[in-house]
């Protein structure tokens, strides 16, 4: 160990194992989240004490193998190879303990120390197996520590085997995976043939490795490495060796048997194990379908139900004193000072705040079905209904996200591995009806269409996931045209929700969003703000009212007049905005004399088109972050453009379709 | 085993006879319940990685879980269940274990 700087630790582990678990267990709120450099995947570190020490814990993406096959194994291989942590912590889960080793029969090739966590005894036990952990350690030659981390069992004791590893009492001497023996030659070639002109530092035998892998990270580097001469030498042996990352798998998979057979007692064939009995509804291709339905709209229902009002009463206690006191207390000194505070700050940003309960509720619950193991089910009943859009299953995940918040779910597509798929469902996650639109849809529903409002607001949820199958179809056959990704995904055995693990994703994904509402949300209200007031002082008179003149013979295709465009226009900066712009243009601060007065002046046929233009209308300020985040400025403006287009289109549409059917 | 372009891939898979008489069939067409080991994958690079990772690797041991006939498929492999789409399916070949 080097004692001149805290003591490093990576914990690396394929998904569904429990890292986020272990992690925070560990580093509890001493955690920090940001992103690897250059890269939009989330990077935690923490740090954690053992005997008055201080230890620095890096959370490496979760991967199933170190092959530069996405951004993911390429960090956190990287990591390890550069950053040279003083042990590495492998966490794998016991109850499928053979396809988890194989992680870390990647790391073992690895210059860093590694201990295996052997997580999840508890559900190893219960499936049956028997694991002796002393001969797994034998067989594999490094550490092995048992644990079951949503217990809290084993925790101590992993920090205890890091703290001698790094107190340099750890004899680290791992048996090492050697390829299939059909391979071991060209292996032992290009390794010879590559050594010289390896740079440091990584290993001369793991290059060749990834080289026989077919890694395109470490075949690049290793171009620009050698001589032209070597290079063609070597590039020939890997163009006649393509097939050979199935002898390097091959290799590790046999490696992993000898261990297993060395160490684990195998469990009655035949048994029904809980998720299997689970599945048979869960995973079935109808039955799934219609707990996912009963899923979602229970999901739904307890967000409006407990969060609609929790969000009044913010709104009322704290909201509305708020922006009075400060209007009454700086009145005085500048009345501009007053309208920045209470409508700009207050009125833009503060409303954004509100919707905290409603978000926190329905991340809780995503939260809930994650940790269960459940969300992967719905991915897999919904890839046949996902096919048509040119995607797979795994889409669906961040799509539902969008029903909260569109925001993380344009970051949720992270998730998904191919570039195409991935671009593909950011660019349609703006268009599902989110909570702040449902809250204009739902306030404005009651006044146009009286008794029929559930119905007309079940219309529009429907109406916008009709747009979105039919955009998804149009955008891959147009516009990303290419093959389907192929699907495969794990499902994870059930377990039981930690409230830990839980709560600290509710927590993160709120925090994003309180970050981007500061960063974003904030500058850009207060920049409408002055534009709703500029130059005159009043809203007629304003840029933003000007704006909406100009674009009212657009409007009136929708049916809609000067006054709903620049409600339009203002819900760029949050969609909830329509309203509060509305009570402004309209003359009325109060919802009950704004109902009335919408009423007497718009026909239900311009309520619908306003509803269906305003679900559909471009995405918020923070989604058009996120997308260019994610997706870049060039297809950031095509989904601006697009959404527009079908916007106008299907508001036109509807209002005209609205009055032939006489409303 | 060979490996084999993404758009040869294509024709082999589907040019594929259910059985070839010797017991080696898509992994598509056991039902639930049936066992077969993996005797090679047919398809292009970066599948082929991402399969032999999550343990689709000649001789591996395979269990069919749910398969309905159509859409997607649940099969066991090295221990965990792996959600496959139907044409992913049809690429690894199993020989059926009797």
């Amino acid at each position: 160990m080097r004692s001149d700087r805290i003591p490093l630790v990576a914990l690396a582990g394929q998904p569904n194992v429990g890292k986020s678990t272990v992690f925070n267990l560990l580093t509890g709120l001493s955690q920090h989240v940001g992103n690897w450099p250059g890269k939009t995947i989330e990077r935690r570190e923490g740090t954690f004490i053992c005997d008055g020490r201080v230890y620095r814990l890096v959370d490496l993406p979760g991967t199933y193998s170190l092959t530069a096959n996405s951004a993911e194994e390429v960090i956190a291989r990287e990591f390890i190879v550069r950053e040279k942590p003083d042990v590495v912590v492998a966490l794998v889960d016991a109850a499928i303990l053979e396809r988890s080793l194989y992680l870390v029969a990647e790391l073992v090739s690895l210059p860093a120390p590694v201990i295996v966590g052997l997580n999840m005894m508890d559900v190893a036990h219960q499936e049956g197996l028997e694991i002796d952990v002393q001969k797994l350690e034998a067989a594999l030659g490094v550490r092995v520590v048992p644990m079951s981390a949503a217990h809290n069992v084993g925790v101590r004791e992993l920090v205890e085997a890091v703290d001698q590893a790094v107190r340099g009492e750890y004899l680290y001497a791992p048996r090492r995976p050697a390829i299939r023996a059909d391979h071991a030659e060209v292996l032992a070639e290009i390794e010879r043939l590559v050594s010289p002109w390896t740079p440091s530092p990584y290993p001369p035998h793991w290059v060749a490795l990834k080289l026989l892998e077919g890694d395109e990270e470490i075949t690049r580097l290793m171009q620009a490495h050698l001589p032209a001469e070597q290079w063609e030498t070597v590039h020939k042996i890997l163009k006649a060796h393509e097939d050979a990352l199935v002898a390097v798998a091959s290799g590790r998979y046999e490696w992993i048997r000898q261990v297993i057979r060395a160490a684990v007692s195998r469990p009655r064939r035949g048994q029904i194990s809980l998720t299997e009995r689970l599945d048979r509804w869960a995973a079935h291709p109808f039955w799934g379908l219609v707990i996912l339905a009963g899923i979602l709209g229970l999901a739904f229902w307890l967000t409006y139900t407990v969060g609609l009002p929790l969000v009044d009463l913010l709104d009322a206690h704290i909201l509305q004193p708020l922006a009075g006191l400060s209007r009454a207390g700086l009145e005085p000194i500048s009345p501009w000072l007053a309208g920045l505070v209470a409508d700009g700050l207050i009125g833009g940003g503060g409303f954004m705040l509100t919707f905290l309960p409603i978000l926190v509720i329905f991340f809780a619950i995503m939260g809930i079905l994650e940790d269960v193991g459940y969300m992967a089910r719905a991915a897999y009943v919904m890839d046949g209904l996902m096919h048509p859009m040119g995607l797979h299953g795994k889409s669906f995940l961040p799509l539902f996200l969008g029903f909260g918040c569109n925001v993380p779910a344009v970051l949720g597509t992270r998730v998904i591995e191919s570039r195409r798929a991935r671009l593909l469902t950011a660019l349609l996650a703006p268009l599902i009806p989110c909570t702040a639109r449902m809250t204009v849809v739902a306030f404005l529903t009651p006044i146009f269409f009286g008794a029929a409002a559930t119905w007309v607001s079940w219309g529009v949820v429907l109406l916008s996931l009709v747009v979105l199958a039919a955009s998804g179809m149009v955008i891959s056959r147009v516009f990303l045209r290419g093959e389907r990704a192929a699907f495969i995904m794990e499902l994870p055995l059930y377990h039981i929700p930690n409230p830990r693990t839980i709560g600290l994703f509710v927590w993160q994904r709120t925090a994003e969003f309180l970050r981007k509402a500061v960063t974003v949300i904030l500058p850009v209200s207060l920049l409408v703000w002055a534009l709703s007031v500029l130059p005159g002082g009043t809203m007629e008179n304003s840029y933003l009212a000007w704006l909406g003149y100009r674009l009212e013979p657009l409007g009136r295709l929708m049916g809609l007049d000067w006054r709903l465009v620049v409600a339009l226009l203002s819900s760029f900066i949050a969609k909830e905005n329509a309203i509060a712009t509305l009570g402004v243009v309209m003359g009325t601060g109060e919802d009950a004399g704004l109902a009335r007065l919408l009423a007497q002046a718009y026909p239900p046929a311009t309520g619908l088109a306003f509803l269906a233009v305003q679900v559909l209308f471009i995405p918020c300020v923070a989604t058009v972050a996120a997308l260019r985040q994610e997706v870049g400025w060039r297809w950031t403006l095509f989904n601006l453009g697009f959404q527009l287009t079908v916007a106008v289109v299907v508001g036109a549409a509807v209002y005209w379709l609205a009055r032939l059917g006489g409303l | 085993m060979k490996w084999i372009r993404r758009s040869d891939c294509r024709e082999q898979c589907s040019a594929l006879p259910a059985d070839h008489g010797n017991g080696v069939v898509p992994l598509s067409a056991l039902k639930p319940g049936e066992r077969g080991v993996v005797s090679q994958v047919l398809c292009g690079r970066n599948l082929l990685c991402r399969m032999a990772t999550l343990g689709f690797t000649p001789g591996a041991e395979v269990m069919m879980v749910q398969n309905y006939g159509r859409g997607p498929l649940i099969a066991q492999v090295r221990g965990a269940r792996i959600a496959l789409g139907r044409g992913e399916a049809g690429k690894v070949q199993v020989r059926r274990e009797t």
